[in-house]
C-alpha cells in the first residue's frame, strides 16, 4: 500500500474512532469520556488553525493561544451580558448563540490576526517567533488586568450558550457539534491545500524568491494564511470556553501555545489529521498519566523528544510512511 | 516591431563587486533574443536583474510600456516576465501538478494545455519534483513559466547538463513555442543551436554589452573575439 492510501485509511480510522468511542460512552454512561473525546476535537480544531500557518506555510507563530483566548473571551463575554442582561458596549447586546459568537469569534480573531501578520510577517525565523509570542503575552497581561472580566481569576459561563436544535448541556449534543466543526475546519484545510493558494504556500514555505519569481507574492499569501489561522483557532477558543464554561487568562498563556505546536508535532506537522492525532496523544497523556504522576509532562516531553529525533512525521508520519510534503 | 522589454545601463552589485556596468538591451514583440558570452559575464545576473530579482543601482526595466525598475519580482512576473531559471529551480518537495498550480495565472496556459505540451509532465503529475530526472524538471520549470501566461519567457541555460536527446525535446519545445508567437530571451551556449533559433544575439563581456547583431551577422571572428575560451 502506498504512503497516500495508507495515511487516508489512517485518517479515516481517526475519525471513525473519535467518534465512536464517545458514542460507545453514551451507550455505556461515561459522559467524562464524551467530555474527553469533545477536548480532543476542540484541541486539534484549534491545531488545524496552527497547521495552516505552521505545517503548509511553514509559520513557527508561538503566540496561537492569543487567539484561542480571544475566541474564549468573545464567547465568556457575550454569555455574561446575555446572562445579566447589560449591553456589551454602546448598547450592543451579549447573546447566548453560538452560531453568533464563533462569527464574532473568527471575525475578531481574524482582525487581530491580521494586525499581528502584517507587522511579525516582515520578520522570519526566531524573530517571527518571537513576535508572534510577545503579541501574546500581551494579550495575556492585557486580560489579566481586566477586572471587569474577571482579571486573574478569569470569567464563569454560568448557563452554556445554545445551538439550535441541540442541548448544548448534554455532553454528547456538545460533542457532535465539535466534531462537526472539526470535520468541517479539515474539509477546509484540505481545499486550502488542494487549490493554488495551498500550492502557492507550500511553494513560499520552500523558497520565498523562488515563488515570487513565477507571482506569488510571498508576503500578501502568507498574511492570508496567517489571517485563516488565526480565525480557526480563536472559534475552537469560543468553543474551548463552552465546554470549560469558564475563561481565563490562562488560555492566552504561552505554555498553551506551546501546546498547540506539540500538537501539531505530535501529530505530523502539514498532515491533515495531524492535529486529531496530536490532540488525541496530548489529552490521553494528560488522562492517564496525569492520574499516576504529576509529572505527566515529563513523560510527554520525552514521547516529544522521540518523536522530533525518531519520527519527524509524527504519528502519522511513523504509521502512513513520511508524507508527501515532508 | 514594438519592444516588449527594454533594459537601460542597467548597473547591478554583488556587495561591493560589481557584476553589470551599463547593460542596454531590447526585446521586442514576437522576438527571440539569445544573450551569449563566456562564464561570469553577467548573463544570468542581467536575466535576474529584468525579472528585478536584483536591486539595481543605476538604470532602468521596462516592460510592456511600464517603468518596473522599483517592482518587486512578483509584479513583474505577474506583468508577463516568465523565468525559467538556472539549474532548473523547481519546488523539491511539491508534486508536479503542485508546482504548476502555484503559479498559476489567468490566460491561455492552464494545466490541461501545458500537460498537453508536456505529456510527461502528466504523467507524473503525482511524484515530488525532486524525483523527476534533468530533463523532466526542466520541462517542470518551462510548464511553470508557462503556467504564468508570460508575455517573454526568460530561458537561463535550460539544456545545460541534459542529455543530448533530451536537449533536443526542450529546444524542439521552445522553438515551438517561439512559433506560436511567444516572445523569448533566453541565455546558452550551444551555438549550433542559438545561431538558427535567435533572431537577435546579444554578447556580453564583463557586464557589458560587447556585441549585438543577427545571427547572420555573426563571423567566425567574433566567435574568436567573445566567446572562445
Amino acid at each position: 500500500m502506498d504512503s497516500a492510501r495508507k495515511e487516508w485509511l489512517l485518517n479515516a480510522v481517526m475519525a471513525g474512532a473519535l467518534f465512536a468511542v464517545p458514542l460507545w460512552a453514551l451507550m455505556a454512561n461515561e459522559p467524562f469520556i464524551i467530555t474527553l473525546a469533545t477536548r480532543i476535537a476542540i484541541l486539534a480544531i484549534a491545531a488545524v488553525g496552527l497547521n495552516i500557518a505552521l505545517g503548509l506555510g511553514g509559520m513557527v507563530s508561538f503566540g496561537h493561544a492569543l487567539y484561542l483566548g480571544l475566541g474564549g473571551y468573545v464567547a465568556g463575554i457575550a454569555a455574561h451580558h446575555a446572562f445579566n442582561g447589560t449591553p456589551v458596549f454602546a448598547g450592543l447586546p451579549g447573546t447566548n448563540q453560538m452560531l453568533i459568537i464563533w462569527g464574532v469569534a473568527m471575525v475578531v480573531s481574524g482582525a487581530l490576526a491580521a494586525i499581528v501578520g502584517a507587522l511579525s510577517l516582515r520578520t522570519s525565523g526566531i524573530f517571527f517567533i518571537m513576535i508572534t509570542l510577545a503579541f501574546a503575552q500581551m494579550g495575556f497581561f492585557f486580560t489579566l488586568s481586566w477586572p471587569a472580566y474577571g482579571g486573574e481569576d478569569g470569567l464563569p459561563i454560568f448557563v452554556r450558550n445554545q445551538f439550535p436544535g441541540l442541548n448544548t448541556a448534554r455532553p454528547w449534543h456538545l460533542f457532535v457539534i465539535a466534531y462537526g466543526v472539526l470535520i468541517l475546519a479539515l474539509a477546509a484545510f484540505a481545499l486550502l491545500r488542494a487549490a493554488r493558494f495551498g500550492a502557492a504556500l507550500m511553494a513560499i514555505r520552500q523558497n520565498p524568491d523562488r515563488a515570487a519569481a513565477i507571482g506569488i507574492s510571498p508576503f500578501g499569501i502568507r498574511l492570508v494564511a496567517f489571517i485563516l489561522s488565526g480565525m480557526i483557532t480563536g472559534l475552537a477558543g469560543a468553543m474551548m470556553a463552552d465546554l470549560t464554561r469558564f475563561v481565563s487568562p490562562a488560555m492566552m498563556a504561552w505554555t498553551m501555545s506551546g501546546e498547540l505546536i506539540v500538537i501539531i508535532i505530535l501529530g505530523g506537522v502539514g498532515r491533515l489529521f495531524g492535529p486529531v492525532a496530536g490532540a488525541a496523544i496530548l489529552v490521553g497523556f494528560e488522562v492517564f498519566f496525569g492520574g499516576l504522576t504529576e509529572h505527566w509532562k515529563l513523560w510527554l516531553g520525552l514521547v516529544l523528544l522521540g518523536v522530533v529525533l525518531f519520527a519527524r512525521g509524527g504519528l502519522i508520519g511513523l504509521i502512513a510512511g513520511r508524507g508527501q510534503h515532508g | 516591431m514594438s519592444a516588449l522589454l527594454e533594459l537601460e545601463g542597467l548597473q547591478v552589485f554583488y556587495g561591493a563587486s560589481q557584476a553589470l556596468f551599463g547593460v542596454s538591451l531590447q526585446v521586442n514583440e514576437g522576438q527571440a533574443v539569445a544573450l551569449m558570452g563566456r562564464n561570469g559575464m553577467g548573463k544570468s545576473t542581467t536575466i535576474a536583474t529584468a525579472c528585478r530579482m536584483l536591486p539595481l543601482r543605476a538604470g532602468r526595466v521596462r516592460f510592456a510600456g511600464q517603468d518596473i525598475s522599483d517592482w518587486p519580482s512578483f509584479r513583474a512576473a505577474r506583468l508577463g516576465l516568465g523565468l525559467v531559471p538556472e539549474g532548473r529551480r523547481c519546488f523539491p518537495n511539491l508534486t508536479v501538478s503542485e508546482n504548476l498550480i502555484a503559479a498559476a495565472r489567468p490566460g491561455p496556459w492552464d494545466m490541461a494545455r501545458v500537460q498537453a505540451f508536456f505529456p510527461r509532465l502528466q504523467e507524473r503529475a503525482d511524484q515530488l519534483a525532486a524525483t523527476l530526472s534533468g530533463g523532466e524538471q526542466q520541462m517542470l520549470a518551462i510548464g511553470r513559466a508557462l503556467m504564468t501566461n508570460p508575455r517573454l519567457l526568460l530561458l537561463d541555460e535550460a539544456t545545460e547538463g541534459l542529455a543530448p536527446v533530451i536537449r533536443q525535446e526542450i529546444w524542439a519545445a521552445i522553438t515551438r513555442l517561439k512559433g506560436e508567437g511567444l516572445s523569448i530571451l533566453l541565455v546558452d551556449k550551444t551555438l549550433s543551436e542559438i545561431l538558427p533559433f535567435a533572431d537577435q544575439c546579444v554578447i556580453l563581456e564583463r557586464g557589458a554589452v560587447a556585441w549585438q547583431g543577427s545571427p547572420q551577422d555573426f563571423t567566425r571572428d567574433v566567435e574568436d573575439t567573445y566567446l572562445s575560451v
